[in-house]
């Protein structure tokens, strides 16, 4: 695959726009062909593409192609294969780049498998060799405790992107860029896997993703009770949502939704309020991108200190009411 | 039924951060001998998920767990063993050592397929130390069959395999035919505790060893990996965290909120 030419995102729709993950991997992406001098492209795949196709070309993407079918609607690998292995080869890109969702992380090594090559899952930084071409990708390992950056002789490179961690261009409605139907006939047969429901939990108030503030407790919150109450009261307060460790989900105290991390969800706000849990690197992961991580914590060698701005080590049940006290003074 | 269960045995992803030091010769971190390896968290929820099965008709089923590595220890990767998974296969060679996900797939889709029938192969969602979570999707593109990834529930009914897949703002209900690969989260909650009778039945039973020419490849390990690590490496940590401290811990709580609106965060 000497020939291969340029990069394609394999885009995400997200309750009909276009995902922000995918705007995040448009403008790496964009910094990437500019650097290669190669153009940029963007799959978007679905029942309805809409009005997501013009958002990607503003997002940066300089070819859009889009690909329609009733059986596309919920993402299932053998269907999105079908389309994502025909892209692959038809359009020849020398990178394919994914978000780390739900989607890119069931996709991406799929085809990288299907096309005899690796992908390089995760990545917060990317980058071109100037001698090779090739892409340099840099991901955690070892649960955040370290990083490794890893290359490929082999084409297309395929990585996926964490979320949060390359920043999206000004969205320009004025940018050039044509948009494509990339028709692919989908075989339902050779569709394994049926989708026969798909469950939406969510939890209601402020995002957790878009949420500014974000309190979050851990194990040592003790139970679920003070996760509707003094930690919700603060989020409240700080019209912020409620976060949570690994083990709060695993003990059902807390909905799987909110849990923050390498497997959860990757959030960056103005201010991230750790009540109760100890910073492992697997849950730091999910929240070190924050502004400002405030530590509460009985423990004074726990690692959430080596990671927090500022903090108080001692009994939450002490320091909680107190401090949502003064912070509703200082707020109101 | 026949059931596979991959599992790696790994450093401790549990023990303190500061325990994990980088080996820049080999390109991979390190944990004193004290802290010792453990099966990757994910691989005992897949075998759990796969004794959960085997729990339903106990003579039916059978679980074969496949581990590779070199110089495994035997204690650690007995374990699903004694958790009660029926065989134990392990790929040990120093030939299989510096492999990617693109490796590893390869050997154990090969060893799989050596090993014949199989209706359903188990997979953590990812293993803690690289993290990368393609292994198991690799395997089934290579093994030709379906894969779910990231699943929390398994149940086989009608000849067909019903999973709960985890998403990130709730979860899919898929089925799918067998074979098929299914990848295991935490989700599905946590794996038995090995009992008594089963360490003394682990203990007695030994693990099946092949080599590399015995799944039929004579590229393993580092000789069949896609991808170059091109550095390894810690990130520094500032860890300048301001500790507020006061005789009355609710002053110091108090002090704490007067800081963050020094800072501009509230
Ligand atoms: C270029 C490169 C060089 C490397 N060199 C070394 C090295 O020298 N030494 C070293 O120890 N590691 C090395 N690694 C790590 C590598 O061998 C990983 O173990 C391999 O990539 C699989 O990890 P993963 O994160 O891709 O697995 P994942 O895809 O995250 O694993 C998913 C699941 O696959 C199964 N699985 C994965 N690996 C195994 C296994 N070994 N046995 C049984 N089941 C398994 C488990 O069910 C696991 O939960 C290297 C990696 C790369 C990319
Ligand atoms: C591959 C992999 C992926 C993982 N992904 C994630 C992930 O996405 N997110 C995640 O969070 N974890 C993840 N984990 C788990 C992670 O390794 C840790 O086990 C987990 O983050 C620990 O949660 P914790 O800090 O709440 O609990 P602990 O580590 O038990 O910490 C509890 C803390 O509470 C403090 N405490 C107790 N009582 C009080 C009190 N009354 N007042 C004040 N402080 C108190 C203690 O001092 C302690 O520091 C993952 C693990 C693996 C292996």
């Amino acid at each position: 695959m000497a020939d291969n030419k340029g990069i394609l995102v394999v885009g995400e729709i997200a309750e009909g726009k276009l995902a922000p993950i995918t705007a995040e991997a448009l403008g790496a992406g964009r910094r990437l062909a500019d650097e290669l001098k190669e153009e940029l492209s963007c799959i978007l795949i679905g029942d309805k593409v809409g009005d997501a196709a013009k958002a990607a070309v503003a997002a940066g993407a300089d070819k859009v192609y889009t690909t329609e079918d009733a059986a596309l609607k919920d993402y299932e690998n053998d269907a999105y294969m079908q389309v994502a292995e025909k892209a692959a080869k038809d359009l020849a890109p020398r990178i394919i780049l994914l978000g780390q969702t739900s989607m890119g992380r069931d996709l991406a090594p799929r085809l990288a498998f299907r096309l005899g090559v690796s992908a390089v899952m995760d990545c917060l930084e990317l980058a071109i060799d100037g001698a090779t071409k090739q892409l340099l990708c840099t991901r955690p390992v070892y649960g955040g405790n370290a990083k490794a950056t890893f290359s490929s002789e082999a084409l297309p490179q395929i990585a996926t992107v964490r979320q949060k961690a390359m920043s999206p261009l000004a969205p320009d409605a004025g940018r050039q860029g044509q948009i494509a139907a990339f028709p692919v006939a989908i075989d339902a047969g050779k569709v394994r896997a049926k989708v026969l429901e798909t469950v939406k939990e969510e939890v209601a108030g402020v995002k957790l993703e878009d949420a500014g503030a974000v309190v979050a407790g851990g194990r040592g919150m003790g139970g679920p009770e003070p996760f509707t109450k003094e930690l919700a009261e603060l989020a409240k307060i700080l019209k912020g949502a409620v976060g949570a460790s690994r083990p709060p989900c695993d003990n059902k105290w807390v909905p799987d939704t909110i849990q923050i991390g390498l497997t959860g969800k990757i959030i960056a706000p103005e201010l991230y309020i750790a009540v109760a849990l100890s910073g492992s690197s697997q849950h730091m992961s999910g929240c070190s991108g924050s502004k400002c991580i405030v530590a509460i914590n009985k423990d004074p060698e726990a690692n959430i200190f080596k990671e927090a701005r500022v903090g108080v080590v001692g009994d939450w049940k002490v320091i909680l009411p107190a401090f949502t006290q003064r912070i509703k003074e200082l707020t109101q | 039924m026949n059931m596979i269960v991959c599992c790696k045995q790994v450093l401790d992803p549990e023990a303190a951060p500061a325990t994990f030091k980088l080996d820049a010769a080999n390109n991979r971190m390190v944990q004193p001998p004290e802290v010792k390896p453990v099966i990757n968290p994910y691989d005992e929820q897949a075998v759990e998920a796969a004794l959960r099965i085997k729990d339903t008709d106990k003579a039916a089923h059978k679980v074969t767990v496949i581990t590779l590595g070199n110089n495994l220890i035997r204690d650690v990767v007995k374990k699903p063993l004694s958790m009660g998974a029926d065989e134990l296969i392990l790929l040990e060679d120093a030939a299989f050592e510096g492999g990617d996900g693109f490796a590893v797939a390869s050997a154990l889709a090969a060893a799989i397929k050596k090993v014949g029938q199989f209706d359903l192969i188990f997979c953590g969602r990812q293993e803690s130390e690289w993290d990368d979570g393609q292994v198991g999707s690799g395997i089934a593109e290579i093994l030709g069959v379906p894969s779910v990834t990231v699943a929390k529930k398994v149940e086989v009914a009608g000849g067909q395999v019903k999973v709960e897949r985890v998403t990130a703002d709730g979860f899919q209900k898929l089925e799918a035919s067998m074979p098929c690969l299914i990848t295991v989260s935490n989700e599905l909650g946590e794996a038995r505790y090995a009992t008594l009778k089963g360490i003394m039945a682990a203990s007695k039973k030994q693990p099946i060893v092949w080599k590399p020419a015995d799944i039929g490849l004579d590229k393993v390990g580092a000789a069949a990996r896609k991808t170059k690590v091109v550095k390894l490496f810690q990130p520094v940590k500032e860890g300048k965290c301001e500790i507020i401290s006061d005789d009355d811990l609710k002053v110091a709580a108090g002090k704490l909120a007067d800081k963050l609106r020094e800072y501009k965060v509230i």
